[in-house]
């Protein structure tokens, strides 16, 4: 351990796996909660809550297709509501699961190893609740098809110089990529359970999807080679996902959509609600689970640092948006942000501004991110705070556009409403069966930040020194720092 | 030899090669070098997580994965530009707002969004087929304490295909690395 004290001192931190644990103890913690025989009565409660919840989304959307979209509160100007307001919600909250995994990877911020893994199912999860929306929002899902670059209404082909159709393009390869950069992680992981299986039917299924991995190290050189470059195409994929769906808006004509700044602001928006949502979710699962030696307090900590820093980036926007709307001189544009802040939505505007500015600020106190109760709870308020920043933008925008004549204010039914919660319960049962059948931290890659998995730290220190290890890998610092660069 | 007798040969498990565990990263790295040094070339190293130094240790060569992924992201880039000219400058050319047939620009998100998905999908399934994976089966799997390679030890396999190998030498040799008792892996 007196390594680890070094490194320790070195970088002034707190080690990334607390508890004095070694190897087997990460493999233990995290696969017992795999394998155990019983699981606790608070997760079938949960799992049946939202599996009720998915059942109402099944309902809700069987009712749409029979009826038609007369059964939402969409109107004539509000066109675009919950459909896209919720669609845009759930992408948002499926960014932060490849920042974390491929950005922080390749910042080398070695602390993303114990929660990448929950945020990368989560994001996909996100993403998948998202498709449902455009899946459905035009009542006719035998038309779906039409999505897809195909020669669909006489001969024509899509028009590809609409955002909406690049938008196909994004989330479609974001959704894939997602889930080959979570499966690619899995892989190892997956073998450590198929180890460990006790019965057959395990052996066999985690078997199988282990692809009969076996730790070789030819294999893990190639390994890592490919996961890095994931992580290198996932970056700038994440930065232009949500700037293509910002595009949806932008490359309108419509006061109050039609904006440059959009891209960033919908990708900093993106990150901060994703962020939020780990928070959310990471803080139960935890305290549950007794994992806090492996998702300890700095994790938490560095986590509402992001929160913080992500919602001054969104309050900049918000207030950026403002001077523009005075500053360009566009009569029809400085109405709509006046009507955002002061018409009949300023209950939803200032929703969305007290929570997403103002409730994080409380993160600049150390005791607030040290605090888990406070953490959950303006976690939550970002949640609610960035939905109603989609339905600011969406809805205020479209009710009052250039004609009063052509003003209507729109008001969500009850279908709208059962929707968007039946979209909770298709991605809490797939969060809860998630967390019931594959590891929820990735083992591999926890045991690679410990100490004792680096090659200077050895029983005999002076055996060690006389070892040709290729010079780089022998100061504790620069080993640390560098990680996977294999 | 009668059929009988030769069914029951065939059917006995063959010998694969020997393994010898470590219980620690530098005991591992200093048997590979070791092992690395004699001149063996079908050789493993078995490890729960990537051990910072092996590669060297081990004599890898850098893969070429890389140039590969490099061909799939140029036929996606190459695809979504020819997909997106074909479909709106000459199969069904649109007029809208009065704009060129066909004007790169618009066309750039497509592109970059295809590139990243061939690459993508080249470098997760280049990977998988560099490392012969799926191969649910392997002589390494016939030894109990394997399962503990992705748990918390190290092993080092050699196979009895290489061409250094000597079922006795190769014995003494693996005993003399510092590791476990060495086993014998069948296959």
């Amino acid at each position: 351990m007196s390594e680890n004290r070094d490194v320790q001192l070195e970088l002034g931190r707190t080690p990334l796996v607390i508890g004095g644990r070694d190897f087997h103890a990460v493999t233990e913690m995290v696969s017992s909660v795999v394998e155990r025989r019983k699981w606790p009565i608070g997760w079938y409660i949960a799992f049946t809550i939202s599996a009720g919840g998915l059942g109402l989304l099944g309902a809700m959307i069987g009712w749409l297709f029979y009826k038609g979209v007369g059964v939402w509160g969409v109107n004539n100007p509000v066109g675009w509501g919950y459909a896209i307001i919720n669609f845009v919600f759930w992408v948002g909250i499926g960014h932060a699961g490849t920042l974390i995994s491929a950005i922080l990877y390749l910042f080398r911020q070695r602390w993303r190893t114990s929660i990448n893994r929950f945020a990368e199912a989560m994001t996909i999860f996100a993403v998948i609740c998202a498709l449902v929306f455009p899946g459905i929002h035009v009542g006719r899902p035998w038309l779906a098809w039409w999505l897809f670059p195909l020669p669909y209404a006489q001969n024509m082909w899509p028009n590809f110089r609409s955002p909406l159709l690049w938008d196909v393009f994004a989330v479609g390869t974001y959704f894939t990529v997602s889930l080959l950069f979570w499966y690619v992680g899995l892989i190892p992981d997956i073998a450590t359970i198929r180890d460990r299986a006790t019965t057959k039917i395990r052996r066999v299924l985690y078997g199988f999807f282990a692809l009969g991995w076996r730790g070789s190290h030819r294999h893990w050189h190639r390994y890592e080679v490919a996961y890095m470059i994931l992580a290198a195409l996932a970056t700038p994929l994440v930065l232009s996902v949500h700037s293509v769906v910002s595009f949806d808006f932008a490359t309108s004509q419509l006061p109050g959509w039609h904006t440059t700044i959009f891209p960033p602001y919908f990708v900093a928006g993106a990150i901060f609600s994703g962020f939020a949502m780990v928070l959310t979710l990471m803080i139960p699962c935890r305290t549950i689970f007794g994992m806090q030696d492996l998702v300890t307090m700095r994790h938490l900590e560095n986590m509402c640092r992001i929160l913080l820093a992500t919602g001054m980036m969104v309050g900049y926007a918000y207030s950026i948006e403002f001077f523009i709307a005075w500053y360009g001189g566009n009569p029809y544009k400085r109405f709509a942000f006046i009507n955002r802040a002061f018409g009949p939505y300023a209950w939803g505007y200032w929703t969305m501004v007290s929570c997403n500015v103002l409730s994080p600020q409380i993160f600049w106190f150390r005791w607030a991110r040290r605090n888990i109760v406070v953490m959950f709870i303006i976690s939550i308020f970002v949640n609610i705070g960035m939905w109603f920043e989609r339905f600011v933008i969406v809805v205020s925008s479209l009710s009052r556009d250039f004609l009063p004549a052509a003003w209507a204010y729109y008001r969500p039914t009850w279908v709208d409403i059962a929707t968007f919660v039946g979209s909770f319960g298709l991605f809490m049962t797939l969060f809860l069966l998630f967390i019931r059948f594959l590891p929820m931290m990735a083992m591999a890659e926890i045991k690679g930040v410990m100490p004792e998995a680096h090659p200077h730290h050895g029983p005999d220190p002076a055996e060690r020194r006389g070892t040709d290890l290729g010079g780089a890998t022998l100061q504790p610092a620069g080993a640390l720092g560098r990680g996977r660069e294999q | 030899m009668s059929v009988a007798e030769n069914r029951v040969a065939t059917e006995q498990p063959s010998f694969f090669g020997y393994l010898v565990e470590f219980d620690n990263v530098d005991s591992l790295i200093h048997a590979a070098e070791k092992v690395r040094d004699a001149g063996y070339t079908n050789w493993d190293a078995h490890t729960p997580f990537p051990v910072h130094g092996m590669d060297r240790a081990m004599g890898i060569k850098y893969t070429k994965l890389p140039l590969v992924i490099l061909g799939g992201g140029l036929t996606g880039l190459g695809g979504a530009l020819l997909m997106q000219w074909w479909m709106n400058a000459v199969s069904y050319p649109y007029i809208i707002s009065g704009k060129p047939f066909w004007s790169i620009p618009a066309n750039i998100p497509v592109m970059f969004e295809l590139t990243v998905l061939f690459s993508a999908l080249t470098t997760v399934f280049g990977m998988l087929a560099f490392n012969k994976l799926p191969q649910w089966r392997h002589g390494v799997f016939s030894s109990a304490r394997f399962a503990r390679a992705t748990d918390d030890r190290f092993f080092i396999s050699v196979e009895a295909t290489d061409p250094k190998f000597d079922a006795k030498k190769t014995a003494e040799f693996l005993a003399g690395l510092g590791g476990s008792e060495v086993e014998s892996l069948e296959d």
